[in-house]
């Protein structure tokens, strides 16, 4: 399973925010971005997502033959600023419906509701509306939405944001049991996410500089 | 006996717990109380002969005159509560006034139902845009109204302010409406439709009437105590809902 | 699929009551045109029909502009644009919910106002008959007004204004099949044959229109 990012740009209106970006990720790899904010990392997110057309350069995803086809966005998670949670539904019906909606992969493993809030430490409430959640545990929910479908790739934006260090901590293993299964991670984040195996991209407005090893 | 309690609902019940335990033990009485009447004022409905005129269909007016009554006192009950909302801060007058609406629009639907039901054999339509008939209705659509402010929002308090002053507003505008529709009319009316002549009513109508009239008030207060007595658990409910989500991020 | 439908229905029942507010607008819009023409019931139940249907057009713009702005504003909007089931299958699924939580209700409730306005028994049957048929197809034109307008702020007006005109055609047949219901020489079937065209014809123009508009207004 590969991932890979060609010389993408992106242009908001005239404002050119990146250009020529490329990066490829293999199984269990994880590319966190880094920069100040309005450097582009929530862009480059979203073009990776292929909610935002590149202005130049291309997205692709490679793995075994019947998924080669795929658009990325069909093989990603995305979690967003917002959680993409209905605050007047039970956080179960939430849940389900994304269950339901999202669908497995062919051989995908997706957890059951309550499988995946026990993961993120809250089967406890699943029955409330996700609208008398605080804050930290909204997103923690949302952060449940990726485990009960399966999807190669997580794209992460500030997954940590609204959290306190043990939620924190909590995301962190989450991520690496995804990264141990052979899953992807891009991940914009200022969380060092106690990653091992972790590229990092900084972003610097239009320019950027690379820290990791094998860009290419 | 119900009116000293819709008093004491204003002044006395300031805490609603208190307000619980006095309506479980004063609902079996009201609500007995209340088919008592009605089982007295439907037989003598049934029982007393029919108008030469009109024949059984005068029997509908046993409910439509009390259910048109009541959905103007209904009006006022949630008029008070509002001025109780405003110028108290009284928090189950919140509850009351948002409790009386629905049963208010239910008893103003049955009041141009039953209405409706009588125009037809009567002046040979459903409807008239007549002055009564269309301020009744336009206090159905502003009940109506009051209810999806009440849904709208989701703060019950600020919900409650706010349709508090929607209420007084309309308490105030009701007659002007009235006015108006009356000047309307009276301009424009059409000679094809046969007026309400209205039979003499004696004794023999006015009996049932009455009793009527007093099984329907009873049943508003039954309904309008078991309205806010079910609002106030529902928000119980919520509160505790509220307090497990925090209980729970509290846990790990 | 089911479950996005599920999950819309139960949203409109459970957040604010949309479609209450739907059948109020309608029954108020309705209610006050007798005191714009005066009470006189010949001439209401001649215009009946009309009225009806430009107060169930309305109506049913209403509440269009929420149809993908509520998905957006908490970013269900990108999850539901990145599965492939396809997009116009998708679109197609939110206009057939908000199509019955907040069009069907006015549908229902048309006959009622049909005897506020004086009008016959067949009259009133052939105006809901041509709303429901007809009405799909404004939920189907909303959609593309509400996918092109779905990142504007304050998107409801506009919706309107860039719906209204497309709705054209819907209600001149809609309301000239009610019409020929009632008035003898008029045939009743080749208007609502046409109507149900249009319906059927929006039923793949607007879910694409609005799949291309919501691909195209990423941000």
């Amino acid at each position: 399973m590969r991932l890979n990012a060609e010389n993408l740009s992106a242009h908001r209106g005239e404002d050119l925010i990146f250009s020529n970006i490329s990066f490829n990720l293999t199984a269990g790899e994880a590319l966190l971005l880094t920069g100040p904010n309005g450097s582009g990392k929530s862009t480059l997110l979203k073009v990776v997502a292929g909610l935002m057309r590149p202005a130049s350069g291309r997205v692709f995803w490679q793995a075994e033959p019947a998924e080669t086809g795929l658009p990325v966005r069909e093989v990603c998670h995305y979690l967003g600023h917002r959680n993409a949670m209905k605050p007047e539904l039970s956080v179960a019906e939430n849940l389900g419906f994304w269950r339901a909606f999202l669908c497995d992969r062919p051989g995908g493993t997706g957890l059951s509701i309550g499988e995946a809030a026990a993961a993120v430490e809250l089967e406890a409430i699943l029955h409330l509306p996700f609208g008398y959640l605080s804050a930290g545990q909204q997103r923690r929910m949302a952060f449940a939405k990726l485990l009960v479908a399966h999807r190669p790739v997580w794209l992460l934006d500030e997954p940590t944001a609204a959290l306190d260090v043990a939620a924190e901590a909590l995301f962190a293993r989450l991520i690496r049991d995804h990264l141990g299964r052979g899953g992807l991670v891009v991940a914009a984040t200022h969380q060092p996410l106690d990653l091992v195996a972790a590229h990092r991209l900084e972003m610097k407005g239009f320019q950027y500089a690379e820290t990791g090893e094998d860009f290419a | 006996m119900t009116e000293s309690l819709a008093i004491r609902k204003f002044s006395d019940l300031a805490n609603p717990t208190r307000f619980l335990a006095i309506a479980e033990r004063v609902l079996p009485w009201l609500a007995g109380l209340c088919c008592l009447l009605f089982a007295l004022g439907l037989t003598l409905a049934f029982t007393t002969e029919g108008d030469y005129q009109q024949g059984d269909t005068v029997r509908i007016m046993y409910i439509h005159v009390p259910a048109a009554w009541l959905s103007m006192m209904c009006y006022s009950v949630m008029a008070l509560s509002a001025l109780g909302t405003l110028v108290w801060r009284h928090p189950l007058a919140d509850v009351s006034h948002k409790a009386a609406a629905p049963l208010g629009a239910a008893f103003t639907l049955v009041a141009l139902v039953t209405g409706s039901l009588w125009g037809k054999p009567m002046w040979g339509t459903w409807w008239v845009w007549d002055a009564r008939l269309t301020s009744v209705f336009i206090l159905f659509l502003m009940y109506l109204g009051l209810i999806a402010l009440n849904r709208a929002m989701d703060d019950p308090s600020r919900a409650a302010r706010v349709s508090a002053v929607l209420i007084l507003v309309g308490f105030v505008n009701i007659p002007i409406i009235k006015f108006s529709v009356d000047w309307w009319n009276t301009l424009h009316q059409p000679a094809s439709v046969i007026r309400m002549g209205g039979p003499t009513i004696d004794a023999e109508f006015l009996r049932p009437l009455i009793v009527m009239a007093l099984a329907f008030t009873l049943l508003f207060f039954t309904l309008h105590i078991m309205a806010i007595r079910n609002e106030i658990w529902r928000r119980r409910v919520a509160t505790q809902r509220r307090m497990a989500a925090r209980l729970a991020g509290r846990g790990d | 699929m089911t479950a996005l439908l599920l999950r819309d229905l139960k949203l409109s029942i459970r957040a604010g009551g949309g479609a209450l507010i739907g059948i109020l607008f309608f029954m108020t819009v309705v209610a006050v045109i007798p005191f714009g023409v005066g009470p006189d019931l010949n001439l209401l139940s001649r215009i009946g029909p009309a009225i009806v249907w430009i107060g169930a057009l309305l109506a049913a713009l209403l509440g269009l502009d929420r149809m993908f702005q509520a998905d957006r504003d908490d970013g269900s909007l990108d999850l539901l644009l990145m599965q492939e089931h396809p997009l116009v299958l998708t679109v197609l699924v939110k206009c057939l919910a908000h199509w019955l939580a907040n069009v069907l209700p006015l549908v229902i409730a048309s006959p009622l106002l049909g005897l506020f306005m004086n009008m016959s028994e067949v009259a009133i049957g052939a105006v809901m008959l041509t709303l429901l048929v007809g009405s799909p197809a404004l939920t189907f034109i909303g959609a593309v007004g509400a996918a092109v307008s779905v990142t504007l702020p304050r998107g409801g007006l506009l919706v309107s204004i860039l719906v209204l005109p497309l709705c054209i055609p819907v209600l001149i047949f809609g309301v000239s099949a009610a019409y020929a219901a009632v008035e003898d020489p008029a045939p009743f079937l080749p208007p609502f044959l046409i109507l149900t065209a249009i319906t059927m014809f929006f039923a793949v123009l607007g879910p694409a229109g609005a799949a291309l508009a919501l691909r195209n207004a990423g941000d």
